[in-house]
């Protein structure tokens, strides 16, 4: 936009220089429009001005999308946090039985009607919006590229959470 | 009149009773003012001077700074722009510290102190300081890039009287951490140690043994390879600390642990500064709480905590006068700041989600408004947002009318008020009213030339100020540049100013520091008539793919008595009047 330059960029008129060019970036998606993926926000080099010692962090976040995916895990009661790479994973039956292992419980069957029926505890993840979504209710590549953070909960709290779903 | 003069003239005040004198003043503003007084106080004033400050390296060269001060023990340096910080400036612009060194290395042999902000400092250089002055006391490196841990060790291993090493955030990403197994054995001088933005390991040994020995220790900011009960055994040392960076808090305690880390917390006794506290939780964060009671500076811009856990922390920091956040608290965690932070002087809400990836909501003026409310001392405040309202901000300032710092960051360029839909002029201009103390003011959001106007009229004690994404006219600029006596360093980017903006500022670029304007409308031809008026302005055009034959995308225009750099790039075209 900025190769488009002329002098009547210096007339007096309200507004942003070439407006009409950028694109929204306001743009939120609104509950209708669920299927439809937000549009691409256009990103500014240096804006806003956040300083980072650790490179520029936009820089940062492609090189972790290039190495890994890496989310908090916590459990309900349990004083730590630990962090995973869910790239590592490939699909849902390997990342439980990961976590399984990682915190010494069981998790048990899923299905769709019943979430996690029978077992201490069951895993949840926020996703993009800030929800809170049981794990396996939606196709792994979604999962993999919404999850924000996962929470493995107690399974009589995580029972509230299926029946809401469904 | 005459007689007075005369008078003087008879009873010259003796020069070692002016020196005497002038060694009490430390402030390089006062001793500017004192060398202009006449011949014999300018002597005075260069004899006695020996803190150095310049603030922009390339306003002087290394030649005449030698020349006319002898004696200088410590030396504030800056360099680059300030915009580099957000990766504006292309790599090797400039600003290389190791000409400066080489001159204090034959000039003053007593240097103690180096303080450094936005220079490229190389391992070469690093290791001719350690090797050049014996007396060698306090490095502090801001901002810097340049040096790898080779440097590092360098000075570990050579400067024998070291009190003080900061790296603070310089860029890291090139620096392992083996440097802090240099430290002889016999080396116990430190006061001051910051590696906090380290990315690599250290070896805990070594650490801890450099701790055990530095009974002097005061400041030690550790990086987040430290985990909590690395750092248990640390404080245990030296809970006498005033200011710690803690390490990592992610980590599984047995309760047993949980209780000796919170024991040696609470033993600290005098700290007044505190930050780290990276991947703290609700359950851990409680460990500090009994070290907080003198603290008065609490950075938790690494810790995303929520709104509940900052309003349990916070009754425990009674005496807090500057907070750091981050966003992820809420408006509901900025009224609990302004229910417990009543000797609140400054805050600062960093963004969680600067590029808005994840759409999270972040703070509006809600939590600015209830901040203001109860922290009526507030003076400085950098304020990250994406929605603020013009009502807001005078309601804000109302409460609060002392600020010397106003930055506010809307972070969508070019935002009006969420509420009315009109632009933000009005905020900045009830600031600009009613701050009569305001020194730095960095705007945002929509604004037309008005906001400029409101500066230019009433921002009378404004020394720097950041535009973004502003403006309507050529006359917003000028109205800054003609109506803001003491402007120091003006920083403009992506706004409409073009030629006639420029040039409008003629006579005053020469009583400022420095003009920095990028992605604005100026050419070549526009930098080269003020380059031709100005002959003691360096007008320099940085070249980068936005820029062609006639488009100017980078500007840095700054006083110099050094004339054009010697040092710069192929990229960097320094324009001078002579082939307009």
């Amino acid at each position: 936009m900025l190769s488009h330059l002329n002098l009547e960029a210096t007339e007096l008129r309200l507004g942003l220089p070439g407006s009409d060019d950028l694109p929204s970036t306001n743009k939120r998606p609104s509950p209708e429009d669920h299927q439809t993926p937000p549009a691409p926000k256009a990103q500014i080099v240096g804006w806003p001005p956040v300083k980072s010692y650790r490179k520029s962090t936009a820089a940062a976040k492609s090189a972790e999308a290039e190495s890994g995916m890496y989310v908090k895990v916590s459990m309900d009661g349990a004083p730590y946090l630990r962090k995973i790479d869910i790239k590592l994973y490939d699909g849902y039956s390997h990342l439980l039985t990961a976590l399984e292992d990682m915190f010494k419980l069981s998790i048990g069957e899923y299905s769709e009607r019943e979430g996690y029926k029978g077992s201490e505890y069951a895993p949840a993840y926020e996703d993009k919006d800030g929800d809170l979504m049981l794990v396996g209710d939606v196709p792994w590549e979604m999962f993999m590229s919404s999850c924000k953070r996962l929470r493995i909960m107690r399974g009589a709290d995580a029972r509230g959470l299926a029946s809401a779903q469904h | 009149m005459d007689q007075d003069h005369k008078k003087l003239k008879e009873s010259p005040f003796p020069c070692e009773g002016l020196e005497k004198v002038l060694s009490f003043i430390d402030s390089h503003k006062d001793r500017s003012s004192a060398s202009l007084v006449c011949k014999d106080w300018y002597d005075a004033e260069r004899w006695t001077r020996s803190k150095l400050f310049i603030g922009n390296c390339y306003s002087v060269s290394p030649e005449i700074v030698a020349r006319r001060f002898p004696k200088i023990k410590s030396v504030r340096l800056k360099g680059k722009p300030r915009f580099s910080d957000f990766n504006l400036l292309p790599q090797d612009w400039g600003a290389n510290v190791h000409a400066w060194l080489v001159m204090f290395a034959k000039v003053y042999p007593s240097l103690e102190e180096l303080r450094l902000k936005r220079m490229t400092v190389s391992d070469e250089s690093l290791d001719l300081l350690a090797r050049s002055f014996p007396g060698f006391k306090a490095l502090s490196l801001s901002s810097c890039d340049g040096f790898t841990d080779e440097g590092l060790k360098a000075i570990a291993t050579h400067c024998r009287t070291l009190t003080e090493l900061d790296i603070a955030d310089s860029v890291t990403v090139d620096i392992g951490g083996g440097w802090l197994s240099c430290f002889p054995e016999g080396f116990a001088s430190l006061e001051i140690l910051n590696f906090a933005s380290l990315q690599c390991e250290v070896s805990f040994d070594a650490l801890e043994r450099l701790v055990s020995r530095c009974r002097a220790l005061r400041v030690l900011k550790v990086n987040e390879s430290i985990n909590l009960e690395q750092l248990q055994r640390l404080l245990v040392q030296v809970p006498h600390l005033t200011g710690l960076g803690t390490g990592s808090f992610m980590q599984e305690l047995t309760p047993r642990q949980y209780e000796g880390v919170q024991s040696a917390f609470s033993n600290c006794k005098n700290l007044q500064v505190l930050s780290g506290l990276w991947d703290a939780t609700s359950l851990y964060l409680p460990l500090v709480y009994g070290a907080c009671a003198s603290l008065t500076f609490l950075n938790l811009s690494e810790a995303d905590l929520r709104s509940g856990e900052l309003a349990k922390f916070l009754p425990h920091c009674t005496s807090l006068r500057r907070l750091w956040v981050i966003d992820t608290v809420g408006d509901k965690g900025l009224e609990a700041v302004g229910l417990s932070c009543p000797l609140l002087e400054e805050l600062r809400v960093f963004p969680i989600d600067p590029y808005d990836l994840d759409n999270r909501q972040g703070v509006t003026e809600v939590g600015f408004l209830a901040v203001s409310r109860g922290c009526p001392n507030l003076n400085y405040v950098l304020y990250f947002c994406r929605k603020m309202t013009n009502d807001a901000v005078a309601t804000i300032v109302q409460n609060c009318p002392d600020f010397t710092h106003f930055r506010l960051c809307i972070m969508n360029p070019g935002e009006p008020d969420h509420l009315t839909n009109e632009p933000m002029d009005e905020a900045f201009g009830a600031v600009s009213k009613t701050c009569t103390k305001l020194r730095r003011l960095s705007v945002s959001g929509l604004l037309t030339d008005m906001a400029f106007e409101y500066i230019g009229k009433f921002a009378k004690n404004l020394e720097t100020l950041s535009v973004a994404f502003a403006g309507s006219s050529d006359r917003g600029m000028q109205c800054v540049l003609e109506g803001c006596p003491k402007l120091r360093k003006l920083e403009i980017r992506d706004c409409l100013f073009g030629n006639a903006a420029l040039l409008s500022g003629l006579d005053k670029y020469e009583t400022m520091r420095s003009l920095w304007m990028s992605a604005c409308n100026l050419t070549i031809k526009g930098c080269r008539l003020l380059a031709k008026e100005m002959p003691r302005l360096n007008v320099e055009v940085i070249q980068d793919e936005w820029s062609d034959e006639t488009h100017a995308n980078k500007v840095y225009v700054y006083r110099s008595l050094a004339g054009p750099r010697q040092d710069a790039p192929p990229f960097v075209l320094t324009l001078g009047g002579e082939d307009i």
